[in-house]
């Protein structure tokens, strides 16, 4: 199948400690990939160096966006990495909190559009149809991810639930072909959890669109990976399908100790 | 009590407010987006007036009509001071993006100081004349000993710059881009918004707002030196501060307060301590509401 993300013996070290020791992964089209792993593996470290938050100390990480040739985005800036197509969410919310929800969408969208600061100030026929486009293109999302009640409020006074899968949409907003989620079900509850996880098969079913995800709740990862990868002090020290995983003594060891494995 | 005198000073303050108000901008949009104080900012104001001034001395010579040469001048203006204020981010601000803010802040006010300097050896330390550019209107005779015309462009012109940025920050594209930008700039950076073309823009904007504050004070006033950035642009800091810095709604409310209070008290008190009652206070607020008059205290998670 046709890999949409490859990480190639990536390192990432900051002054003396290492984060992330070459480690490999790639994500195919149309796979949900977790990553796991005991808290401070590098998992978020390993998403902040593929969007470009971080420049990786060596390494590659290749991209191969629908139709396009395959590159490499080591050293891009965040956001020609998000225009590329790679779009992520953060452990923590990270919205525009006096922003209205639309707005949030609305931001993620922008980079899809070519009027710029000229256009805003003398308005042609082009900006306003390309900005009544993107309003509807926002709205249209929002939908999707059943948050179009909240339309016009506050993004911070949306409850909490609401306000994850808002992040959600924000980054759907960006077009991409490959979505990082950052640890999607941290702090919901049971219920929440399992809407999250249709909304995920949602969205790699409908929107075509592959996830590479961080996450603790080890019920939702086993029920939605087709892959999953384990990580503990910057390494990859497993990889197979949630089956596999489970009975992996490696893994045990690196979550329970020795004596358990 | 006098109410026409009062309501003299009353409208020379919104006057002077809506002047501050259009300095302060560039203080707080800059802020609101960087966490930078720009002292550079007053120099901008003064160069969009000398700008003007030579503009305007050049077509005044060459025969132009009044009113292509406010047009022609203003324009000149405030594209020369974009200029500069595109130029100063890139060269004083940008290397220093990641460094301690002290480090920005010290690379600011290096930057007035050479600005300063550059303009006085470039032109002259003397005081120039500036040509009266607002014509006296002849329909507002009556009133002119309420407010001039003068002072009546500079608050209908303040007003309408001020609709066209609330317009510009509340629904464009850019202005959506730079809230978020203020918001959170790295989480704007991965939704593809460019936050180098964000920034550049703040200055732009906040150096055209400046030039058109320098041309309209400058023409009131009558005469200019390279001094003038200095005092208008302190005075407009303290106006962004007693409105809450970061919010240009406070930068218009502090502009019109500081107005207000120089005002009031130059005309009731003495006008020789005008500029001690705008700092004392700058003093009160700061003391008993520091984070200004609409200004919310931001509380840092570590």
């Amino acid at each position: 199948m046709n890999k949409v993300l490859e990480v190639k013996n990536l390192r990432m070290n900051f002054g003396g400690l290492s984060a992330i020791d070459t480690f490999n992964l790639d994500v195919s089209d149309g796979e949900i990939v977790a990553v796991i792993g005991p808290n401070g593996a590098g998992k978020t470290t390993l998403f902040n160096c593929i969007t470009g938050l971080y420049t990786a100390s060596s390494g590659d990480i290749l991209i191969s966006p629908p139709d396009k040739k395959t590159k490499s985005i080591i050293g891009f800036k965040p956001n020609i990495i998000t225009e590329s197509g790679l779009a992520r969410t953060f452990q923590n919310i990270r919205l525009f909190s006096n922003m209205t929800v639309l707005e949030n969408v609305m931001i993620g969208r922008h980079c899809r559009l070519n009027s710029g600061i000229i256009g805003a100030i003398f308005r042609p026929k082009t900006t306003v149809n390309e900005e009544e486009q993107v309003v509807q293109d926002s709205y249209d999302i929002l939908e999707k991810i059943g948050l179009e009640k909240y339309v016009n409020e506050f993004a911070k006074n949306l409850p909490y639930g609401a306000q994850r899968r808002l992040e959600i949409a924000r980054a759907l907003a960006t077009d991409p072909f490959l979505l990082l989620l950052d640890e999607p079900a941290a702090g919901m509850n049971m219920q929440e959890t399992k809407e999250l996880d249709d909304l995920i098969l949602k969205i790699r079913d409908e929107e075509k669109i592959s996830i590479l995800l961080i996450e603790h709740d080890m019920s939702l990862v086993m029920s939605l990976s087709d892959r999953i990868i384990v990580m503990d002090y910057g390494k990859n020290i497993a990889q197979g399908n949630p089956a596999e995983i489970k009975r992996n003594t490696d893994v045990i060891k690196a979550y329970l100790g020795e004596t358990f494995a | 009590m006098d109410w026409e005198y009062f309501l003299e000073l009353f409208l020379g303050g919104i006057t002077r407010g809506s002047i501050y108000a259009l300095i302060a901008l560039g203080y707080t949009m800059v802020y609101g987006i960087i966490e930078l104080i720009n002292f550079a900012h007053g120099e901008i104001y003064m160069i969009g007036a000398f700008t003007a001034l030579i503009i305007a001395t050049v077509l005044t010579m060459a025969g132009f009509n009044q009113v292509a040469i406010v047009v022609i001048a203003s324009g000149a203006a405030v594209l020369y001071s974009c200029a500069y204020g595109f130029t100063i981010e890139k060269l004083a601000y940008k290397p220093l993006r990641n460094a301690p803010r002290l480090s920005a802040l010290i690379s600011a006010i290096g930057m007035s100081l050479f600005l300063q300097n550059y303009v006085l050896l470039a032109q002259t330390s003397d005081f120039l004349p500036f040509p009266s550019l607002i014509p006296d209107f002849e329909f507002w005779e009556p009133y002119a000993h309420i407010i001039s015309s003068q002072e009546l462009v500079i608050i209908i012109t303040t007003a309408i710059v001020m609709i066209l940025l609330t317009f510009l920050i509340k629904f464009s594209k850019i202005g959506k881009a730079m809230r978020a930008t203020a918001q959170d700039m790295n989480m704007a950076m991965l939704l593809g918004v460019d936050v180098n073309l964000v920034i550049s823009a703040t200055f732009i904007i906040g150096s055209a707002t400046a030039a058109i504050g320098g041309v309209l004070i400058a023409s009131h006033m009558g005469q200019i030196n390279f001094y003038i950035g200095f005092i208008v642009g302190i005075k407009a800091f303290v106006a962004a501060v007693l409105g809450g810095i970061g919010s240009i709604p406070g930068a218009v409310l502090g502009g019109l307060v500081l107005g207000w209070t120089e005002s009031f008290f130059a005309g009731y008190v003495s006008s020789d301590y005008e500029d001690v009652f705008a700092f004392i206070f700058l003093v009160f607020i700061l003391v008993f509401r520091p984070s200004g008059i609409l200004g919310r205290s931001v509380s840092r998670k570590v």
